[in-house]
């Protein structure tokens, strides 16, 4: 505002230049009593952290606070600065009877410098982060879902790029300028159906393809006279995964949450005898081109089984069975070598997010060669073990009383 | 109808020429019924209230970036919080709930729609207040409400809520499953049922204004597309927000009166609990049955404000107006079919999920169109850099980078691998997190001369603009690779896994890109601050502008205008026309003035107008040969 009056004053083309400079000056003198202001209290926080310390615990460090405060001033004021002296020369040079700073140029200059910097980096990013993204899917659905992945990148990339470097290259060759009137261009049909019929089709071929991808990966039923799929159970809670495979007969016994106690773990219902052989594991290993059908529940809250190395993920839900089936392709032992990392283990990990410890549910996935499969499986022990199947003959009588118990009240 | 409403309000106006003079401190500015003061207020808590969400992520930000180190400040800031300066597992959780629920309904909601329906609705389409302004007053304390609940849950033992901001049951449902769930679940609870009434009440309001108290001339085709975006808004809230209050009602049932609406089969910490025969899916329905159409009530603003900067900028009509429209009217119709995109792996049935699949896949389809337009609106313009023209073009700019993986994210096949990662994170903050908040700044700094009647600077505005621009893409774009890598989002640290932790330099860059972007903000608040009070005085049309807000004085009066309401012959978007004196015509001048440059597309639907240009013209036709 100070720089109206200047405009306004007699003298102008004499004052203009001492009067920035007294207000500059004033400048740098807030800026030392700033300084000042701070160091004495980075003074006295640091006698206050001696004597934090002593109180046997980590104390704050108010010198380095101090320190990003003050940064963060000295920066705002040198922003300040450096916006006074823009405004001081804008104006001396309007008082020259010349044209201050065309803003409007500078913005359109800034837009295409953005914009070139903008895909330098956005190239940067893909190549180099790009690269650090997952390998390459290992199970025979993921495939499916890689290509429709790269198609629909392709596709959108393309757009990305063209209406990006419009939308920028628009902002600089359309500065404004007082010699020139803007093009009045209200509407015009045909463009307006074509760029509405093309986004119409391109979308289109994504949905057919998506839906078949879609349909192909979610159907379940097993091939007609086809080896039946393994079946495996996965049981989440907070916050772990509990496996459970088939004995010798292939059929996982029923479960019931209500018969969840300590030694029981997952509600295994033993009046089941398929339930007898049940075995449980630490690690979810799983026969190479072999498909697996993996049971998903959760006795709390939600989770998320995600696998994302064979592009499987599928919610835990408590009281809603989920399952999901996939045929794993690739060996751990061939993964490994493919990345380049003798330690490489698939991962299996919960991603829906179920509490404090949310972030460390995982469970190491193996794929095998079948005859692995069939001597880890023989190591495996039963969930049936001997103090259980003690207990279980006293507790399953009583339970008898009281389902009968339960039907009659359901009935009444 | 509106020759009627119209007379209405001169009578009006009459009564409120006498009572302005009895305003007190607190008619005026607290329980004030008057829709300019009414907007201010809930832009000024918007804003506050943005502020608090983005300081809490940087909260979480520092806890992703430094995983391993200690910062004793955090304990002195946040005492049982943080325990010898890391911040607790659980609470990094409740600060992402209350980052995302107070940024998505508290400030890209009421803060967007609150303040610029409230502020645009009466004053362009001329009406001297909103419908109901009793009800409006009422909107924001119920708004305000909302918040000081909503905050007031960082001081209770547990904290606030924690399980996300989709506060998906059972762990939302269950107090025992986190801590986040306890008494911080039921303030949330509370809080948010206050925002739906207030939301409801606004959203009535809107409808009901922009229906029933449009002035003479003003046929809905005439309407500014901030009003289109507005009314439509308006619409969606209120057809959807009730789904959500029904949604929470049952979750406070099933919290506090033991039913079973959710749910089923559920034992926590070893104890069988008796629920049975619900299903959690059922909430994740009703909840993303307003969920998704919030998503546009969020952006469908954003895009109204941009559209009608970019054409005051450009100068030049906005392209394709009536495209633009429909493409809104698409946008609303689809928005309302499209939810179970959020719950393709949930166990929905997978024909269901193909479905949702091509309905969330044919919303592109108006997104591009509306892409395309803003595109060919700044071909051959004569574009004028405001800051709020800036942000107007970020907002294009973020929604086609936000919007792109929309199209990876509605494709049920490829959402299985990207659903909850930082994928997921990347798109939705760049396409309705930026994007949105980018088109709520471009409103601030483009109407703030009408807020205030002041101006903000401008220089400090382009600053603001290209750090926070720029800050948001470095933020942002990263995300994508995590995503595609399978990290997943609301992870406390990458500690655990060793795939995770090469990702740790990046979250390091971020978090730094976040701190700029928030110190970028500073520029923002002191402009508007500053300006308020010692701002350059705005003159009445600053922008050159054709609307009718632009017609009212500088200063505020009840009732806004000072004589009749003005009379609109046009539609808003004459700008830089043929044969006309000045780049701009207001909608207030009538055809008969500006002979010269009017065109037959003026009169399609208009035979007398049309019968008088003819004449017009051939009587220049016949001066030109004369000569």
């Amino acid at each position: 505002m100070a720089f109206k009056q200047l405009i306004n004053g007699g003298a102008l083309l004499n004052t203009s230049e001492s009067k920035p400079l007294v207000k500059n000056s004033k400048k740098l003198f807030a800026l030392l009593a700033m300084f000042m202001l701070l160091g004495t209290n980075v003074l006295m926080a640091q006698t206050e952290t001696a004597s934090a310390t002593t109180a046997d615990k980590p104390g704050v460090d108010w010198l380095s606070v101090g320190y990003y405060v003050l940064l963060f001033f000295l920066l705002a004021i040198s922003i300040a600065v450096v916006g006074k002296i823009l405004k001081v020369y804008d104006l001396s040079q309007q008082i020259q009877g010349k044209k201050g700073i065309h803003w409007n140029n500078v913005m359109g200059i800034i837009c295409i410098i953005f914009l070139i910097a903008g895909m330098i980096g956005a190239y940067w990013e893909f190549t180099v982060q790009g690269s650090m993204s997952l390998p390459e899917a290992a199970s025979k659905h993921g495939i499916k879902i890689d290509s429709m992945f790269l198609t629909t990148t392709i596709i959108t990339m393309i757009v990305f790029v063209i209406t990006q470097i419009l939308l920028f290259t628009f902002l600089f060759r359309y500065r404004h300028s007082a010699k020139r009137r803007a093009y009045f261009l209200p509407h015009n049909n045909t463009i307006e159906k074509i760029w509405t019929i093309v986004p119409a089709v391109v979308l289109t071929v994504l949905v057919i393809f998506g839906f078949f991808t879609w349909q192909e990966v979610e159907n379940s039923s097993d091939l007609k006279g086809g080896p039946a799929s393994i079946n495996i159970d996965i049981t989440g809670h907070q916050f772990a995964w509990e496996i459970r495979y088939p004995g010798t007969d292939g059929i996982l016994g029923k479960k019931n949450f209500r018969l969840i106690v300590g030694s029981n773990k997952l509600g295994i219902d033993y009046k089941d005898k398929h339930s007898f052989d049940d075995l449980q594991a630490d690690t979810l290993v799983l026969p190479v081109n072999k498909t697996v059908r993996l049971n998903i529940f959760s006795q709390d809250v939600i989770h998320s089984v995600y696998l994302p190395h064979f592009r499987v993920q599928q919610n835990a839900v408590p009281g809603l069975p989920t399952y999901f089936k996939f045929i794993p392709t690739i060996t751990t032992a061939e993964m490994r070598r493919k990345v380049d990392d003798p330690k490489f283990e698939y991962l299996l990990y919960c991603n829906k997010i179920c509490g404090g410890s949310h972030y460390n549910m995982q469970k190491v996935v193996r794929v095998v060669t079948e005859g692995e499969y069939r001597q880890w499986i023989a190591k495996q022990k039963p969930y049936l073990t001997y103090p259980l199947m003690k207990e279980l003959k006293l507790a399953q009588a009583g339970q008898n009383k009281n389902i009968s118990q339960n039907r009659l009240a359901l009935n009444n | 109808m509106s020759t009627l409403s119209v007379h209405d309000h001169g009578v009006v106006h009459h009564e409120e020429g006498h009572e302005h003079h009895h305003d007190t401190f607190l008619t005026k500015y607290v329980f004030s019924q008057d829709h300019k003061m009414i907007a201010k207020q809930f832009l000024i808590t918007g804003i506050t209230m943005a502020v608090i969400a983005m300081l809490l992520s940087i909260l979480f930000r520092i806890q992703l970036a430094y995983p391993d180190k200690a910062f004793p400040l955090l304990e002195t800031l946040l005492g049982r919080f943080a325990p010898e300066g890391r911040l607790d597992p659980e609470f990094y959780l409740s600060l992402v709930t209350i980052h995302g629920t107070i940024m998505v309904f508290f400030v890209l909601t009421a803060g967007l729609s609150g303040t610029f329906s409230n502020l645009l609705i009466p004053l362009q389409v001329g009406a001297r207040d909103m419908a109901s302004p009793f009800i409006n007053m009422l909107s924001y304390w119920f708004f305000l409400t909302a918040c000081v609940i909503m905050l007031s849950s960082f001081f209770i033992q547990k904290g606030p809520a924690g399980p996300g901001w989709t506060i998906y049951p059972p762990l939302s449902a269950l107090p025992t499953a986190m801590k986040g769930s306890g008494m911080g679940m039921t303030l949330w609870l509370i809080s948010m049922v206050c925002f739906v009434a207030s939301s409801l009440m606004g959203g009535i309001n809107y409808v009901s204004t922009v229906l029933n108290m449009r002035t003479k001339g003003m046929d809905l085709w005439k309407m500014p597309l901030t009003i289109w975006a507005f009314f439509l808004t308006a619409i969606l809230g209120v057809l959807s927000f009730p789904v959500l209050v029904a949604g929470v009602v049952l979750l406070i049932f099933d919290r506090s009166f033991g039913t079973s609406f959710y749910l089923s089969d559920i034992v926590v910490n070893g104890q069988v609990m008796p629920f049975e025969g619900g299903s959690p899916i059922l909430f994740q329905h009703l909840f993303w049955f307003l969920g998704h159409p919030e998503v546009y009530i969020v952006i469908m603003p954003a895009m109204g404000i941009s559209s009608e900067i970019m054409s005051v900028n450009s100068r030049k009509p906005i392209f394709g107006y009536h495209a633009m429209v429909y493409s809104l009217i698409g946008i609303t119709v689809l928005s309302f079919i499209v939810w179970g995109h959020h719950m393709f792996i949930t166990g929905m049935n997978p024909f269901l999920g193909g479905v949702f699949m091509i309905t969330t896949l044919i919303i592109a389809v108006p997104s591009a169109v509306k892409t395309f337009n803003w595109l060919a609106t700044l071909w051959r313009g004569n574009i004028r850099f405001t800051p709020a023209m800036l942000f107007a073009i970020g907002m294009v700019s973020f929604f086609i980078s936000g919007g792109l993986t929309g199209i990876f994210l509605g494709n049920a096949a490829l959402d299985i691998n990207l659903h909850d990662t930082y994928f997921v994170v990347a798109h939705f903050h760049l396409v309705m997190g930026s994007a949105a908040i980018f088109g709520m700044l471009a409103g601030v700094y483009h109407w703030f001369p009408k807020m205030f009647g002041k101006m903000m600077d401008e220089k400090l505005g382009y600053l603001h603009f290209w750090l926070t621009f720029i800050g948001a893409y470095l933020v942002f774009f990263p995300m994508h690779f995590m995503g595609l890598d399978g990290v997943p989002r609301r992870y406390y640290a990458f500690t655990e896994f060793a795939s995770m932790q090469r990702w740790l330099s990046v979250n390091m860059f971020i978090t730094w890109a976040a701190i700029m972007s928030a110190c970028a903000q500073v520029a923002f608040l002191y402009n508007f601050i500053h300006s308020i009070f010692w701002g350059k005085k705005a003159i009445q049309n600053p922008w050159q502008a054709n609307t009718l807000e632009w017609t009212t004085p500088v200063e505020h009066i009840h009732g806004n205008w000072p004589g009749e309401i003005p009379t609109v012959y046009r539609w808003p978007y004459d700008y830089s026309k043929p044969g006309a004196e000045e780049d701009f015509i207001l909608q207030t001048t009538p055809f008969s003035q500006t002979m010269s440059s009017n065109l037959p597309h003026d009169f399609e639907d208009n035979p007398a107008g049309m019968d008088e240009l003819n004449k017009w013209t051939s009587t220049q036709k016949a001066n030109e040969e004369v000569k």
